[in-house]
């Protein structure tokens, strides 16, 4: 049975074109969308059974590749972290396939669009529900394709036809990457299962790379590359995590993100909010106990998510574009994610990862809305007074900004549960994690925590700049766009109601799951630093076997962390026993609510006062009569262009890597291919060939003497030639 | 032996013979009111009972007429796939001209007749029976070519292949004549004994040389083939069908017997020649045929790459070079039936076309003919893994074992040449605009035909290849 929640969207995917032949368009629609509703339905039961109720298990399908050691099978593992991915996965998706139905009604060619989101949709099950590197992989490209295929779903259109590549081309960077990554995998661990990857490395166990003469303790191991040795754990963190900056749109690969705008809007809302941007974290919390015994990658980690985090607020402070807003809106928290899985905190990482996709996915399609109630206008410039418009839109995009920018009472729980939205509950444990990493010494722990708290006031700056310009104040629109909105149907509206729920209480309702004092039994091992530390003790101790206290629990997960880090490295036992900290942390359900000893309380406070600053300065600006009046940076300013034109990338990209790849690339078509290769090759021998051919029919002149000359030259020839020889011979 | 012997040897031939005489009775006595219908199918049924009678004798190698004449494994394959092609012939004839020229009782007999010459050129053992049959063949090709008396391009054609044919007898006598002076004998036996060594007698080579060029001419092979894209364009379309099958394999296997039979001590003499003539054939197949707009010119200048081919294993002058030749010919046949009757179903109201560009978007008005004159084009092409590709396959095969590894590598950069007009077809085909589609009525016994050589040629050939090979191991066998 289990196959069938990654199949289903697969049966749509490849129904929906041949049914829409048969029965129109509106059936594949609802084909599609019912196959996913039901696949949405048997995940949120999978997720009950698998992550709460701690079913664990993987069901091995057969046999894909088996060459030697390579060994690779189509597997379905279910365990907590993908039956987390799961539900994220089938539940935005089946909300924004109903969404669809309305959004895309004007634009046609609905049953190619459908069977891109069911493809989509398989895929990235399929990255989720891996066993293997190579399985993950297939899905990890799959939904690159998907990606690109629905980026550029407006085919006729330059842009979206730019963006498309542009975004495939990105991606192929970040996936050259994770490639070597897996390479390098194989290499060092003769295997590319996972749970026999991650045994070894938590175990310390004697790995021999392929062909090597001799092994070594996994995390003492080095291997050889350009001439020096490296740290091989390092080595593969680094590789992966490249591979997950192109598809989790980290600074330096977030390029594309932006422009995947171009892509129709309930696309925008699923791929690139909600989950496969998404997958970089997923596969960094797959692989944590690599990036627990590698803090240089872990640290890489963490100082990328951060400047992602930062840098995308930056930019989103002066976005026009709706849509664009919202997707640096995204980048900016996927570097949040980022941090978190790097300072340890990967409970943490993941319930971000889990509210984000209700409320990001809330702000996308309630910009759909607007857009279509806008006449298909994205610019807010030419907005203002919408509420008066979509007054139900207007609620649930208020809603996600609350959620967004971490609206909640700091300092306040009811029944162990902190009191906010989603965004709230687990922006604030994301940075706090991130202090407690740097007061324990990780490596750009600190630096983590500042930046987050920088883009927590930014991201509130931006979210209410959006709700200012778009929906109050005196509208901006054209006549007939005020008089005539758009009709917004009612399939686009009713998806919002349970995105917006997920934003307002997903926090509150799972965090004692994911962080708080249930999250040991909950990730079941699935993530070092929580489970996989109970786990160890409790096969270090025999008998106990995870039924303590929850206190104890958290003290001994400390403890194992500790006495396992012992083994390797103090600077490891450090930083496991952060991670360790922040679940004892919020794990404790005794002590004085935030007094803990490790988290001052301002620490508490700062994201919190930080987003009213935010909030407090879009107020200020935009509340007015004339939201447009220039503010504090002033356009023609550099710090406005720096940021107008976000940080320069593209310009930067452009000149650096883009054009001398234009020129090396005209060069050698022209010169080398056109000129050399052609001209003397196949141009060149097909020219000759042709002029010989006009030469050898000439001579086809239709007299017979010219025939029999021939035939008598022939025979000259040939006489000449034998008796020349027979002549030699003698 | 006896008489008796000897004319139970040859029996297929007399049979033939005598029934081809008795339809030519019947006929001018019917006059204009002959039915040539029944003629026509009474000389498929003679050549297929004829094809029945070559397959009873048995494998046993026999001699008769004092070894003029050898029935072996050889000559059973060489006969079996001539009167098969010629019956074929005869049937696409048939469908071809519902009102044409061609409906004469003459035709059908002219065709059985060929094919008793070509059946004693396949098992020829002397000098004089080689002439005598090739003779017997070639008179009734003068006139099949020369047919439709009425068209000025048909008699041109019947005109030029009996000059240039007459010549080439003249270079086949001389050359018979000097080897006769020089070993003795005409027998193929007695002049092997003779011709031993390389350049054992200067005389006898270059006899051999004026025997080798007076057959290439037969096979059409360069540089004797100018006669053949006249005559193959101005011939009737069902009598060029003909031409390029079977008189093709009764020329080819009498080459092999002539050179390995007579001649198999001076291979080192006759080699060269063998593999220059080819390496011409292949050339001026290839070159010359990207250039053509007649689909019937086309596929001369096919023919002639082909035999170039085919040459290449005989040129390697082994058993195996010689069951090469064999496997070429069989699987060259029944592309070159197929392609013909595809060609032969090209028509429009007023007459038959011819033009290549007629062909365009053929695809889109006509996907059957379309596809199946894809497939024998790959197969032409010799591409895998299509008929044509196993043909060369095993002749370049045998060129590579006897070290003329250059050969084979020409040979292959000629392919890759003739895979351009071959494929530039299939583009016009598939891909171009569509021109008006063909007239379909009364061409059902054409298509089977053709779809038959199409299924011979892609799937069924996959399955019927080992024991193609089998028998053509076995017919090569009984010549060495």
């Amino acid at each position: 049975m289990e196959p069938l929640v990654v199949l289903l969207p697969l049966f749509g995917a490849m129904l929906s074109m041949p049914l829409s032949r048969v029965a129109g368009a509106k059936a594949s629609e609802v084909l599609t969308s019912g196959l996913l509703g039901v696949a949405a339905i048997y995940s949120w039961a999978l997720f009950f059974d698998v992550a709460i109720g701690g079913h664990d298990r993987t069901r091995v399908l057969f046999e894909w590749i088996g060459s030697g050691a390579f060994q690779v099978d189509w597997a379905v593992r279910l365990d907590t972290l993908s039956a987390t991915m799961l539900v994220v996965i089938n539940s935005v998706s089946f909300l924004v396939h109903v969404y669809s139905m309305g959004y895309m009604k004007e634009y046609g060619e609905t049953p190619r669009f459908f069977a891109y989101l069911s493809l989509f949709t398989f895929a990235m099950l399929m990255l989720v529900t891996a066993d293997n590197f190579v399985q993950l992989f297939f899905g990890w490209e799959g939904v690159g394709l998907a990606s690109y295929l629905l980026i550029g779903f407006w085919y006729k259109k330059k842009s979206a036809n730019d963006a498309a590549i542009k975004a495939f081309v990105v991606n192929r960077v970040g996936d050259f990457g994770f490639a070597l990554g897996i390479f390098c995998i194989f290499y060092v661990f003769n295997t590319v299962q996972f749970d026999e990857v991650l045994n070894a490395v938590r175990t310390n166990a004697v790995a021999t790379p392929f062909l090597a003469a001799e092994g070594a303790p996994v995390r003492q191991l080095t291997i050889s590359v350009f001439g020096a040795d490296w740290h091989a754990l390092t080595i593969i963190g680094v590789l992966l995590f490249i591979g997950a900056m192109g598809k989790s749109a980290q600074f330096l690969l977030h390029t594309w993100l932006p422009d995947a705008m171009e892509g129709p809007t309930p696309v925008s809302a699923l791929i690139h909010a909600a989950t496969m941007v998404t997958a970089g974290v997923f596969l960094v919390c797959r692989t944590a106990e690599i990036y627990e015994a590698a803090p240089a990658a872990a640290a890489m980690v963490t100082l990328i998510g951060a400047t992602t985090a930062f840098f995308a607020a930056t930019v989103g402070l002066l976005q026009d574009d709706i849509k664009k807003i919202v997707a640096y809106s995204t980048c900016s928290q996927l570097g949040y994610m980022f941090f978190a899985a790097g300072v340890g905190a990967y409970g943490a990482a993941m319930f971000h990862l889990f509210t984000h996709a209700f409320f990001k996915a809330l702000l996308f399609l309630g910009s759909g809305a607007v857009i279509i109630g806008m006449h298909h206008e994205q610019d807010t410039k030419k907005m203002g007074g919408v509420i008066n418009l979509l007054p139900l839109t207007h609620i649930f995009m208020l809603i996600g900004t609350i959620a967004i920018t971490g609206v909640g009472v700091p300092g306040v729980k009811l029944f162990g549960v902190p009191l906010g939205t989603a965004g709230f509950v687990s922006k604030d444990m994301v940075i706090e994690s991130a202090f407690l990493a740097g007061a324990d010494g990780r490596a750009f722990g600190m630096f983590a925590f500042f930046m987050g708290l920088g883009a927590a006031a930014m991201t509130a700056f931006y979210s209410w700049r959006l709700m200012f310009l778009t929906f109050y104040g005196p509208s901006r629109a054209p006549d007939h766009v005020v008089k005539h909105p758009h009709e917004v149907p009612s399939t686009m509206l009713a998806p919002l109601a349970p995105l917006a729920l997920g934003a307002l209480v997903a926090g509150m309702a799972f965090y004692p799951q994911f962080v708080g004092d249930k999250s040991v039994a909950f990730w079941n091992g699935a993530l070092p630093g929580t489970g996989a530390a109970v786990e160890m003790v409790a096969d270090a101790h025999g008998g106990d076997d995870g039924h303590a206290t929850e206190d104890s629990h958290a003290a001994e997960a400390a403890h194992a962390s500790g006495g396992l880090a012992a083994e390797a490295s103090t600077s490891e036992a450090s930083t496991s026993k952060a991670s360790a900290n922040a679940a004892d942390e919020h794990g404790s359900e005794h002590g004085s609510e935030h007094g803990g000893h490790h988290v001052p309380t301002w620490v508490l406070w700062a994201p919190f006062a930080m987003m009213l600053l935010g909030s407090g300065a879009a107020f200020a600006h935009y509340s007015g009569r004339n939201p447009l009046k220039p503010g504090l940076l002033r356009e023609g300013g550099m710090i406005y262009a720096f940021l107008k034109n976000k940080w320069y990338f593209d310009e930067i990209y452009d000149r650096l890597l883009v054009r001398p790849a234009l020129a090396i690339g005209r060069f050698l078509w022209k010169a080398g291919d056109g000129r050399i290769i052609d001209g003397l090759g196949p141009d060149g021998v097909a020219a000759s060939v042709a002029a010989g051919a006009r030469r050898l029919v000439k001579a086809q002149t239709g007299y017979m003497y010219h025939y029999a000359f021939a035939m008598l030259i022939g025979v000259g020839i040939f006489m000449t030639y034998v008796l020349v020889r027979a002549g030699g011979g003698q | 032996m006896t008489l008796l012997a000897d004319l139970g040897a040859l029996l297929p031939e007399i049979a033939l013979v005598i029934g081809a005489v008795a339809l030519l009775t019947y006929g001018v006595f019917q006059g204009e009111e002959s039915r040539d219908d029944l003629v026509s199918i009474l000389c498929v049924g003679l050549l297929l009972g004829a094809v029945a009678l070559v397959a009873s004798t048995g494998g046993a190698a026999a001699a008769a007429f004092d070894g003029a004449f050898r029935i072996d494994a050889f000559s059973q394959f060489s006969k079996a796939i001539i009167f098969g092609a010629a019956a074929f012939a005869i049937l696409m004839s048939a469908d071809a001209s519902p009102t044409g020229a061609l409906k004469r009782f003459e035709y059908p007999v002219l065709i059985v007749l060929a094919s008793v010459g070509m059946s004693l050129m396949v098992s020829a053992n002397d000098l004089i029976a080689l002439y005598m049959s090739i003779e017997t063949q070639s008179l009734a090709l003068y006139v099949l070519a020369a047919f439709n008396r009425d068209s000025r391009r048909s008699t041109e054609a019947g005109l030029k292949y009996f000059v240039l044919g007459a010549l080439s007898s003249g270079l086949l006598l001389y050359g018979a004549s000097l080897v006769y002076g020089f070993a003795g004998s005409t027998s193929f036996p007695a002049i092997a004994a003779v011709a031993t060594g390389p350049a054992a007698s200067p005389g006898l080579v270059v006899g051999l040389v004026f025997v080798i060029c007076g057959l290439a001419f037969k096979v059409s092979a360069a540089p004797f083939h100018m006669w053949t894209p006249d005559v193959y364009e101005g011939a009737p379309t069902p009598v060029t069908a003909f031409f390029a099958a079977a008189p093709k394999v009764a020329a080819m296997a009498l080459f092999a017997r002539a050179l390995v039979g007579a001649f198999p001590e001076a291979v080192a003499d006759w080699r060269p020649v063998i593999a220059m003539i080819a390496v011409a054939s292949m050339a001026v197949g290839s070159v010359s045929a990207i250039v053509q707009t007649n689909i019937k010119r086309l596929l001369a200048y096919s023919s002639i790459g082909h035999m170039g081919f085919a040459l290449v294993g005989l040129a390697a002058g082994t058993e195996d070079g010689v069951a090469g030749v064999l496997i070429y010919m069989s699987i060259y046949v029944v592309m070159t039936v197929g392609s013909f009757a595809c060609v032969l179903m090209m028509r429009r109201q007023g007459g038959r076309t011819e033009n290549i560009s007629d062909l365009s978007g053929l695809a889109t008005t006509d996907k059957g003919l379309a596809l199946i004159l894809g497939v024998l084009l790959f197969s032409l092409a010799g591409v895998p893994p299509t008929g044509g590709f196993f043909g060369k396959l095993f002749v370049f095969a045998a060129a590579v074992e006897t070290g003329m590894i250059w050969l084979a590598v020409v040979g292959v950069l000629m392919s890759a040449i003739a895979a351009f007009y071959y494929l530039r077809i299939v583009k016009i085909i598939w891909f171009d605009d569509a021109a008006p589609a063909f007239l379909r009525e009364g061409g059902a016994r054409l298509g089977l035909i053709a779809s038959l050589a199409a299924a011979l040629m892609l799937p069924g050939l996959l399955f019927l290849i080992a024991p193609l090979q089998a028998a053509a191991n076995t017919a090569a066998a009984s010549l060495f």
